[in-house]
């Protein structure tokens, strides 16, 4: 990967407070396109607040947050809302709605953003369950879910209107590792798929590098950024390591680069 | 911090506060306009906020209408006027108390879940999600439940006012004996169309009361001032709507009283 790569998404020194606390400092960040871009950090170090950022679900206290080249931080709702069509977000507990079955979850977006017909949108949510090995589930409430079932059907709901960028926040917290492995194994069946640039905001730390192209570490509101997993390898011994394990304590120390996938 | 610099953090978060109420009921009703109309939604939502009231409110409204009666009975009866019960029954229902313990009973039955429920939505990220999926969660979530709380309460307060009057005939009339033609041609000669109308713009103004206020705390859980996080955040936050929903049914059911009586 090089510099030239055209970045989708931008974020020019971002400044984010919350009262006296500055979780985003003077931040510069570039997203390439069609890539996976892992940013990484330890809890409250604002690794969900730059995707809130990036969504336009938050403002800056400064800065300019660029996607596809054009201001969001400068947009009306009726553009952002516009421009959140290029987004597919799988959320943390998946974010689905408790009082729709599994089918009209999926369902949602097709039915409140397109003009699809009842028939088409039964179809291509079928697919969609499908592909994701849901089918006969449909009929089912969140609640009735497991944990990786919940997130393979926010994946399905994400993915309903093919959007150009996926934002996955802690997509593996809370599973064990074979389920773990099997988001690992739909992320990257749906991206060779999809061709979607992406973010992964992770502290499965270093397995979640496996996925990165490009790996950033948020620490105290400053970031580094890595052209590749290998770098932080080939910088280890040096600033990053204690940067890491300061960050993210002895879990990088103790485990390998290399791990399970 | 000094208490001069604590009351103006203070005066600026209720002023901030205002505001978000504010804007919070102009996008609920704006979104009551928008296409297209969620008439399943808003039936769902009268389901649970109207009809499923209803053995409360009847129970409630039958006992306080043989509470009036029995009272009404034994004041009259010491000046001799006990032929004046109807009116006197019927004019405290129609104008105070079928409005008042209407609204309050919905508060506590209909009010308290949908505060909760929102505040799940927002703490479980499903707002955030709908947000994201371009959908406008006022007008898919907070519209509908205004609408059916606006067509719901009015309909239950007269119900209470009915079923109130002939609680007020069972103690007063068949169990006390006052004559039963009486009991209903009094009321028929001193309950003036002033004051059935006094208790509809009531039940319209309490419901309004009831759906913002509740519907905002939900909304706003994550926002409001030493709420907490989490289920206990939702938990404070249910209680502090339903506090605060039946003060204001309250003072208001005065102010309304003193301005169009």
């Amino acid at each position: 990967m090089t510099m030239a790569d055209e970045a989708i998404i931008e974020l020019v020194d971002v400044v984010k407070s919350f009262g006296s606390q500055r979780v985003l400092d003077h931040v510069n960040l570039r997203i390439p396109a069609g890539r996976t871009t892992v940013i990484a950090g330890g809890s409250g170090q604002g690794k969900s607040v730059s995707l809130k950022l990036i969504l336009g679900l938050m403002r800056p206290d400064s800065g300019r947050i660029m996607v596809q080249g054009k201001d969001i931080t400068s947009m009306r709702p009726g553009e952002l809302n516009q421009m959140r069509l290029n987004f597919g977000v799988l959320f943390q507990g998946a974010a689905l709605l408790d009082s729709l079955t599994v089918f009209d979850n999926v369902a949602l977006p097709l039915r409140e953003r397109t003009k699809l017909r009842p028939t088409e949108i039964r179809d291509k949510v079928f697919q969609g369950l499908e592909q994701f090995d849901l089918r006969g589930h449909e009929e089912k409430y969140p609640a009735q879910l497991s944990g990786g079932m919940k997130k393979r059907v926010g994946l399905a709901r994400a993915l309903q209107l093919e959007p150009k960028i996926m934002l996955f926040d802690e997509p593996t917290t809370g599973l064990d590792p074979e389920r773990t492995k099997e988001i690992y194994r739909l992320f990257f069946d749906t991206q060779k798929h999809f061709g979607y640039t992406s973010i992964i905001v992770s502290h499965d730390i270093p397995k979640i590098f496996n996925l990165a192209d490009q790996v950033v570490l948020l620490n105290q509101g400053k970031i580094v950024t890595f052209e590749s997993p290998e770098a932080i390898q080939l910088s280890a011994g040096s600033a990053t390591l204690d940067f890491l394990s300061k960050s993210m304590g002895d879990v990088y120390r103790s485990s390998e680069l290399e791990g399970t996938l | 911090m000094g208490p001069i610099a604590r009351l103006g953090e203070y005066t600026l978060y209720y002023l901030y506060d205002l505001g978000r109420m504010g804007k919070f009921l102009f996008f609920a009703v704006r979104g009551l306009f928008a296409r297209p109309f969620r008439l399943v939604e808003v039936l769902r939502q009268v389901r649970l906020i109207g009809a499923n009231s209803f053995v409360v409110i009847f129970f409630t409204a039958a006992f306080t209408g043989m509470v009036l009666g029995v009272q009404g009975y034994y004041t009259l009866r010491k000046f001799g006027s006990e032929g004046a019960l109807g009116s006197a029954v019927a004019l405290t229902l129609i104008r105070e108390l079928g409005p008042v313990l209407t609204a309050l009973m919905v508060t506590g039955r209909a009010g308290s879940a949908m505060c909760a429920e929102i505040g799940i939505m927002r703490n479980s990220e499903q707002l955030d999600a709908l947000v994201c999926m371009g959908v406008d969660p006022f007008r898919y979530l907070i519209s509908p439940k205004v609408l059916a709380t606006l067509l719901s309460v009015p309909v239950l307060t007269q119900i209470f006012t009915l079923v109130g009057i002939y609680g007020g005939y069972l103690s007063g009339v068949i169990l006390l004996g006052v004559n039963p033609g009486a009991y209903f041609s009094g009321m028929e000669q001193s309950v003036l169309n002033q004051d059935i109308n006094l208790g509809i713009i009531k039940s319209f103004v309490f419901a309004l009361i009831i759906v913002w206020v509740c519907a905002a705390k939900g909304f706003y859980v994550h926002e409001i001032r030493n709420a907490g996080f989490g289920a206990e955040g939702v938990s404070r936050v249910t209680t502090q709507a339903v506090v605060l929903s039946s003060i204001a049914v309250l003072i208001w059911d005065y102010l309304l009283t003193a301005l169009l009586l």
